[in-house]
């Protein structure tokens, strides 16, 4: 185990894919000179030179599609969005392109792509730059949905997706780039993706989540402990596939749920995993789902008003009391 | 093809049913129609026929196991074809925690004879508590409380609205066995299960006494003229070897004295009330571990031999549990006799929805006054219970004046 961050996780995944595979290169807003918004890609320019490192206009939908073009033709691009918050233009091409063209040719055009970057909310980014993606892409057949919520996890589940010969929409977050955790060394540490973890165990509550969340979870899991409440934590890790095993089998444990999201409530993803538990577990819930999210408004600008639209530890622990009726 | 054997509802009451026989084991060739089991439910044991063809793949409900109506109790299907799907339910403890199950097949017998054959949703009563509301429980709760023979009605809901959760059915669970607790050794009384037709009974008369607003009548008879009559007709039968008992000759008089009177020959139907042309008397039998009442249909048209040729032979059937749905249902009207048993008078529980039932006492020869001289008489008292949404008190007595007037001179039968 090594101790690193989360960027260089991601880094470390980048590096070794492209050294396995000729085939994989990078392409983006200033990930070749700049070594990334994030420094994500440091070094790999370098490393690689810049037929495989490749720095993009500011133009998503263009860059986009010439990725989407690329896998077409066999490569295996991996698209950097500085933030996901920036391509919405772009996701005509992950939508109506990469995740429909195998399904529309027949299995002749498998799109063994990758999107990756930041989705949600940082700090004092404003309505424009803070909202959670996924449920844009998660909503259409096609297309993977990846949300590490750790170094080893992000190091796992990049190396997976750029294996994967689906398009994975693979989905960071600025403040998790310098989060810190232990990675295994092993340069073949490759986690499947549809495959959740229990990042906590418990009897009494099911916490589910996915991405940055996981951390409000835990938080909020460590307060419920000093009153003597044990949750699970269980990270979904990937929303496309879905490990509904993993969920139904914590449910069935804890009989009670509360699913904690940082977007927006309304068809969100806990909205789909409430409805798979109440259709699949119904007979052992004692309580109602209850889901903590993004309050039902674009992200205020003020510091005080993004604090309150945000979910915190303080909310998620009411919900579980709500939820174990104290 | 899979085809899944529910408990089907094989009476128009029938909430649950308990698997009484296998008639096929697993491994073995089942041809649509072919009888696959015996069920008894809340009122005789019915036989559970095939709707598909196949091999007996799996049992789910085996014998002596209750389950209710709707559930999957084995799975019919080809012999190498994959049943997991449907019989994974029994590895995890049982058919309660199968996934959504098919509606429930109608049985063709529960539709037969019946006037309107209750739905067993429309029967269901479990979930109503003690003031009438519905019970408001967790999905869990519900559950576990089947498990461990809660009372849902009974328990006390801790959550929000009154909800019953988990914590309170286990509450519950806890609290009865410690109220058991000063009960001396087990030789001093005895566990007596109570069975689908003691169920059924319990929440009939519980349904009864509560919502029916009862009142009764009692009149005193005298049966010196129905004792000669029975000499009479017996002498008449005495060839053919047949014979008639006073109780058949009084059904025969309370048809006739209900026919005069179809205010009193009528069903409580909420909005309506439904006064019969027809007299069909349900008989209440003992039997076995309860009661039950056959039906002698149009009493009022058939000639009290036929009257009791049908009581004896429907009794009999009765006593050995192998009545069909429709031989103990549609009565308007009801006779309880315990006479044999020695009682004196009683009062008996409205069979809803119908309007009244008779209460029979034993007849004893009785001091009574008669032109003014103390003379010793055969008497017999008979209780009415009315319902006062029904029956009024002046509708009831002049029934039983009628009915009074055709025993004392049961010549007025034929009026």
């Amino acid at each position: 185990m090594a101790m690193m961050t989360y960027r260089d996780a991601l880094n470390a995944a980048l590096r070794e894919e492209m050294e396995r595979d000729p085939d994989v290169f990078l392409m983006g807003e200033e990930v070749a000179e700049y070594d990334g918004a994030y420094k994500v890609s440091k070094g790999l320019l370098d490393a690689f030179g810049d037929k495989r490192v490749v720095d993009s206009p500011i133009s998503e939908l263009g860059f986009a599609g010439l990725g989407v073009g690329a896998a077409m033709a066999g490569l295996r691009p991996v698209i950097e969005f500085m933030t996901f918050n920036f391509a919405f233009l772009a996701i005509d091409q992950v939508i109506n392109s990469a995740s429909k063209m195998m399904y529309m040719s027949d299995g002749q055009f498998p799109i063994p792509i990758v999107f990756r970057g930041p989705t949600g909310a940082a700090l004092q980014l404003s309505a424009q730059h803070s909202v959670s993606c996924e449920t844009y892409y998660v909503h259409s057949p096609g297309c993977k949905v990846v949300t590490p919520a750790t170094p080893a996890d992000a190091k796992g589940l990049l190396k997976a997706a750029i294996r994967d010969d689906d398009p994975v929409a693979f989905m960071e977050g600025e403040l998790l780039y310098n989060f810190r955790g232990e990675v295994p060394e092993d340069d073949d540490y490759v986690i499947p993706l549809g495959v959740a973890d229990l990042k906590r165990e418990g009897s009494d509550v099911s916490i589910v989540t996915h991405g940055k969340m996981v951390h409000i979870a835990m938080q909020a899991a460590a307060k419920l402990e000093k009153d003597g409440i044990q949750a699970d934590v269980l990270d979904l890790r990937s929303i496309r596939p879905l490990d509904v095993d993993a969920i139904l089998a914590s449910v069935r444990k804890t009989n009670r749920m509360v699913y904690v999201e940082e977007g927006w409530s309304f068809v969100g993803v806990g909205a789909q995993v409430a409805h798979i538990v109440q259709e699949e577990a119904f007979d052992h819930l004692d309580a109602p789902v209850l889901r903590v999210t993004q309050a039902d408004v674009p992200m205020p600008y003020a510091k005080s008003l993004e604090a309150l639209a945000k979910p915190t530890a303080e909310r998620v622990v009411d919900a579980c009391n709500k939820v174990l009726y104290r | 093809m899979i085809t899944k054997v529910h408990m089907e509802a094989l009476s128009p009451t029938m909430e649950e049913g308990q698997l009484v026989k296998w008639h096929k084991a697993e491994g073995d060739e089942v041809a649509s129609g072919d009888i696959v089991a015996e069920i008894e439910t809340d009122k005789a044991t019915m036989e559970l026929v095939a709707r598909g063809d196949g091999v007996l793949r799996r049992i789910i409900l085996q014998e002596g196991g209750t389950a209710p109506v709707g559930e999957v109790i084995a799975v019919i299907a080809g012999a190498d074809e994959d049943i997991s799907e449907v019989a994974g339910a029994s590895a995890n403890g049982g058919p309660a925690s199968s996934g959504p199950a098919a509606p429930p097949p109608a049985a063709p017998s529960a539709a037969k004879g019946a006037d309107s054959p209750a739905t067993p949703a429309a029967e269901r009563v479990e979930d109503t508590g003690r003031d009438g509301e519905r019970v408001k429980a967790s999905p869990l709760a519900r559950r576990l409380a089947s498990d461990l023979g809660v009372d849902l009605s009974r328990v006390e809901g801790s959550g929000p609205g009154g909800r019953i959760v988990k914590r309170d059915v286990e509450a519950a669970r806890e609290a009865a066995p410690a109220a058991m607790a000063y009960a001396a050794d087990e030789s001093e009384y005895e566990d007596v299960p109570v069975s689908q037709l003691r169920k059924t009974i319990a929440r009939r008369l519980a349904e009864s006494i509560g919502p029916v607003p009862h009142f009764f009548l009692t009149i005193d008879v005298d049966m010196g003229r129905v004792i000669q009559a029975r000499q009479s007709l017996n002498a008449l039968l005495e060839q053919s070897g047949e014979k008639v008992s006073i109780n058949d000759i009084l059904l025969k008089a309370i048809a006739a004295a209900l026919r005069k009177h179809p205010d009193c020959n009528a069903h409580w139907q909420g909005t309506t009330i439904r006064r019969f042309n027809a007299v069909h008397i349900g008989v209440a039998v003992a039997i076995d571990d309860g009661l039950i009442t056959p039906v002698v249909r149009n009493a009022h048209a058939k000639g009290i031999a036929r009257i009791a040729r049908e009581v004896r032979e429907l009794a009999g059937r009765a006593r050995e549990r192998k009545l069909q749905p429709d031989e103990y249902t549609g009565s308007t009207f009801s006779v309880s006799n315990l006479g044999m048993f020695g009682i004196h008078e009683f009062t008996a529980i409205i069979n809803p929805p119908e309007a009244g039932i008779l209460a029979i006492g034993g007849i004893e020869d009785t001091p009574v006054a008669a032109d003014g001289q103390v003379v010793v008489r055969p008497r017999m008292r008979i209780t009415m219970s009315c319902d006062h949404r029904v029956i009024d008190g002046a509708q009831g007595s002049r029934f039983l004046a009628t009915l009074k007037g055709m025993l004392e001179e049961p010549t007025a039968i034929l009026l």
